[in-house]
């Protein structure tokens, strides 16, 4: 169903340069019913028509972050679906996944649903991914085809990772049975456990347990191994070190089913950012060395790395005020994520598109049935979920003035370079002139 | 010369002219000691406070003994008293401190990085780092460098020695932040640092380190060490988990008898304290004339009330060249 | 050497500068000699007869007392040095450090106590040397020797025993030594 019931009956997008997975053109953009109807240059626009101005910006099809806490059901202080969507649409997405590592966890096909519910009436397409494990608690299967039945195909204990080998085989062949996608947070509990910060100079110094590199690649190469004998398919979370993203290069060039994506902090941060001790900067994975952060840019470059998610952890302030290593990891990322990939990735915008839009979208292959219609092509007949960037326009970020309940960005003061004008959810204008809407 | 830092809450705080204030200053403090009735009105009218998250009955009190002789008024936050539970907002604890008008506050918390943050939340307050995590523990590096510097003759002649001096520092370096301190405090005034540790108990990475060496064996620099500087394995850290059993730990890293007769007639020991005899140190090792651990204890208090006036005795710079 | 009236600045990082002398060697030598008979008439038999030299600029002034009153007089006067920085009553208004630990190795209780300066000016320092002494016993009295007296009081403290009185304005600074008495000022690098 396409129609979401809450837009204008006609909406033309006046004035922009068309970019999807086809190529890039100058043409307007007539919406129709939450449906594309015309792509082309000089539309005449219709009379009634709700105008959105398009001139200098690039229309594009709404990004989709596979990667976000949106933290409801139990910790609604930090954020609540609604407001986490309000986010993703500032920040030009049409589509998020929420994880699953939610009080409690998602591993029902109730659970499932309660989420899909909630998300049903915001802003942006709110897909589920549900745990692997009962309880995330990595000792026996969840119940992945009743949550496969409700609409769910990528599946994670994100937060944490499945830390046997043996109940991972499983999975694998289970989910490989089901046709679904498995998604690893890559941290061996055995060699991370305690650690806040990466393992390396900058913990020795400040005196903090660290994380070594180590403890994510054994996880990565050991689920590349599993995938391969199963003949799975796997797509790894967050990937941070440069030893991840040469295991991936090296699996895909074998020509296993693996994607990977990567977060905007881990290449535009590095973990002489916590020289401070400020619990903003405490994430996992933890923050790298510049030669890991160079490495992911890497990854991203040529195609190691399929998308760039935001991993967006809302945590409320009272809950980052506490010691270094007593806070919660995360950091906030749905209204930075483009804009931070516009400023700091040397790349041509159809490539940072690709990373933000259509790559992820083909990734969690979300069910039509449900909603679907992300990542474009921007065509006639497809669902009208549209982002108009202005690829110039500079901002300063203020985690004050964030929708998102709570304020842990790590960008705060930083002027960035790209940001949404306009964000349409099927049709209908989320986000007008930089404001939501509602 | 740079004026005496706002807060101490590491070592890297002060540079070498710094280290050398508070040893000269601490002499003063020292003949203030000495007397029949140790107090001087100095910092009168003046409030300190201590906020020990970890308890330290020993270092708190050596704290407020120090701000007492002072005439400081002192107020103690101690762990488990119903103000400093863990998890409550450290922030909101400070700015109730903040409020009550607090001149300066001395910090010991289980988390490295506690003193810093504190320091960014206030205005008109001194931070003292008593200790965080594995971090720094600036007044006790100060309180060694002192005691050092008595045994090597005391003043000018005891500080010119320490160019050149060879320390040795022994033990679980990885998560002392006494250790920290003292490599930064005994490099700064020119000494040769050598750390020995078993490997598990070196940090991950000592890059950056001012450390002249490092090693696994303790009987090799025992025979040069001008000073041993002996650590002990915190058991309430998690060291044990580093060693497969403190007894393997001794037979390689403790200051035996046997070893004890290696060093040097002049050389001397050291130990942060608690001791803990039989494990890092023999009983007897720890009764010899050359351990000074009890010297390193009342030197603290002198140490302490210097750090104290320094950082409070600066309350405004552009003071008149007249009075 | 620069009176004790500066700033936080150590000496390392100023200089006086002088710009006329008042004494020279000669006249602060005579003057050291006229005080120590003063001392000596006063207090007949120089019996519980104490000097405490204020450091750093008095310690001097107060050894050359001390040898005169030997030779002069043939008495062994005890020689203490008195660092006031703890006692000062403008701390943090004008941050002093101590220049040397206090040495007074005798029980002052009894004792006739002259206090010796190189410069009274304000009358704070003496004022708080008054406070430090009363750590060391119950001095019978207390008197007061200055090499120069340069005016401006602030407390109602005079000396005993002076050099020379010299009227200065208060921006100016008077550097005394065993070289000389110089008025000047204070440069900072």
């Amino acid at each position: 169903m396409a129609d979401s019931g809450s837009g204008p009956a006609v909406l033309m997008i006046r004035g922009g340069t068309v970019i999807d997975a086809t190529g890039e053109r100058t043409a307007d953009v007539l919406v129709r019913q939450g449906r594309v109807e015309a792509v082309d240059a000089d539309l005449a626009t219709p009379r009634g028509a709700t105008v959105l101005e398009a001139d200098g910006c690039v229309v594009v099809p709404g990004l989709v972050d596979l990667h976000t806490h949106l933290r409801q059901p139990g910790r609604e202080e930090s954020e609540t679906v609604e407001t986490g969507a309000r986010a993703a649409s500032l920040g030009g997405f049409t589509a998020v996944v929420a994880m699953p590592n939610t009080e409690p966890a998602i591993d029902s096909a109730e659970a499932v649903r309660n989420v899909l519910e909630l998300g049903a009436k915001t802003t942006a397409e709110v897909a589920v991914a549900g745990a692997i494990t009962v309880g995330r608690n990595g000792e026996r299967l969840a119940p992945l085809g009743e949550m496969a039945e409700a609409g769910v195909t990528l599946f994670t204990d994100d937060g944490a990772g499945v830390q046997s080998a043996g109940l991972m085989r499983r999975a694998f062949e289970y989910a490989g049975g089901l046709g679904v996608t498995l998604a690893q947070h890559c941290e061996d509990g055995s060699l991370a456990g305690g650690g806040a910060m990466h393992e390396g100079a900058w913990s020795s110094r400040l005196g903090i347990p660290g994380m070594p590199a180590e403890a994510e690649e054994v996880m990565v190469a050991r689920d590349i191994a599993l995938a391969r004998a199963t003949r799975g398919r796997i797509h790894f979370l967050h990937l941070s070190t440069a030893g991840s993203v040469d295991l991936v290069r090296r699996a895909k060039s074998d020509g296993l089913a693996v994607t990977a994506e990567a977060a905007p902090h881990h290449f535009t941060l590095t973990d002489a950012c916590t020289a401070g001790y400020d619990p903003v900067f405490r994430v996992n994975p933890p923050l790298r060395p510049q030669a890991d952060v160079d490495a992911v840019k890497a990854g991203l470059a040529d195609g190691t790395i399929d998308a760039i998610a935001t991993d967006h952890a809302p945590h409320a302030p009272e809950l980052k005020d506490l010691p270094f290593d007593q806070a919660p990891p995360g950091m906030l990322g749905l209204q930075t994520a483009l804009s931070l990939a516009l400023t700091e990735l040397d790349m041509p915008i159809q490539r940072i598109l690709a990373l933000l839009s259509w790559q992820p979208a083909a990734i969690v292959r979300l069910d039509p049935a449900h909603g679907g219609g992300q990542g474009g092509p921007i065509e006639p007949g497809s669902v009208a979920n549209l982002c108009v960037i202005d690829p110039v326009a500079t901002w300063t970020v203020d985690p004050a003035a964030l929708a998102s309940r709570s304020r842990n960005s790590p960008f705060g003061g930083r002027t960035l370079r790209g940001r949404v004008r306009h964000t349409v959810f099927r049709g209908e204008p989320v986000v007008v002139d930089t404001e939501v809407q509602r | 010369m740079s004026p005496f830092p706002t807060h101490l809450l590491s070592m890297d705080d002060l540079d070498a002219d710094g280290i050398i204030e508070v040893l000269e200053v601490a002499d003063s403090f020292a003949e203030v000691g000495r007397r029949a009735n140790p107090k001087v009105p100095t910092l009168r009218g003046r409030t300190v406070a201590t906020l020990f998250f970890e308890d330290s009955t020993r270092t708190r009190m050596s704290f407020e003994t120090a701000a007492k002789r002072m005439s400081a008024d002192v107020l103690s936050f101690a762990a488990g008293s119903s103000s400093v539970k863990k998890g409550e907002s450290l922030r909101d604890t400070v700015e109730t401190i903040e409020a009550i008008g607090i001149d300066a506050v001395i910090i010991r918390h289980a988390s490295s990085g506690v003193p810093a943050r504190v320091a960014g939340w206030v205005d008109h307050c001194s931070v003292i780092n008593a200790g965080d995590g594995w971090h720094q523990h600036p007044t006790q590096a100060l309180l060694d460098l002192y005691t050092v510097r008595q045994a090597l003759g005391g003043g000018d002649v005891g500080l010119a020695r320490f160019e050149g001096l060879r320390v040795a520092i022994v033990g679980d370096i990885r998560h002392s932040r006494v250790a920290r301190s003292q490599i930064t405090a005994y490099a700064a005034l020119g000494a040769e640092v050598t750390l020995v540790a078993p490997a598990t108990l070196l940090p991950p990475s000592l890059e950056g380190w001012p450390v002249a060496a490092v090693g696994h064996d303790l009987d090799a620099v025992l025979a040069t060490a001008d000073v041993v500087s002996l650590l002990r394995v915190q058991q309430e850290r998690g060291s044990g988990e580093f060693v497969p059993s403190l007894r393997e730990y001794t037979a390689g890293f403790g200051l035996t008898v046997r070893r004890a007769a290696l060093l040097r007639k002049d050389a001397v020991i050291l130990h942060p304290g608690p001791i803990v005899r039989g494990v890092e140190i023999a009983s007897d090792v720890a009764e010899l004339p050359a351990a000074l651990i009890t010297e390193q204890v009342s030197n603290g208090v002198a140490i302490r009330m210097a750090v104290l006036f320094l950082l409070l005795g600066q309350a405004t710079r552009e003071g008149a060249l007249h009075g | 050497m620069a009176e004790r009236e500066r700033s936080h600045t150590r000496p390392r990082g100023a200089v006086f500068v002088p710009r006329v002398q008042v004494m020279s060697a000669d006249d602060v030598r005579r003057a050291i000699t006229r005080m120590a008979h003063e001392i000596a008439e006063r207090n007949r038999g120089l019996h519980h007869v104490v000097l405490i030299g204020l450091q750093t600029g008095g310690v001097s002034i107060a050894e050359r007392l001390a040898r005169t009153l030997a030779e002069v007089e043939g008495a062994d006067i005890p020689v203490g040095t008195l660092d006031v920085a703890f006692y000062r009553d403008d701390i943090g208004l004008r941050p002093v450090l101590p220049e040397a630990a206090t040495d007074i190795s005798v029980d002052l209780t009894g004792a006739t106590v002259v206090l010796v300066d190189d410069v009274l000016f304000t009358g704070r320092t003496i004022r708080a040397a008054l406070n430090a002494l009363g750590e060391y016993g119950r001095a019978q009295a207390v008197e007061l020797a200055v090499m120069v007296d340069r005016g401006h009081r602030e407390l109602p403290i005079r000396p005993d025993y002076v050099g020379k009185n010299l009227p200065t304005s208060r921006d100016e600074m008077v550097d005394v030594s065993d070289a000389g008495v110089s008025l000047g000022e204070l440069v900072g690098r």
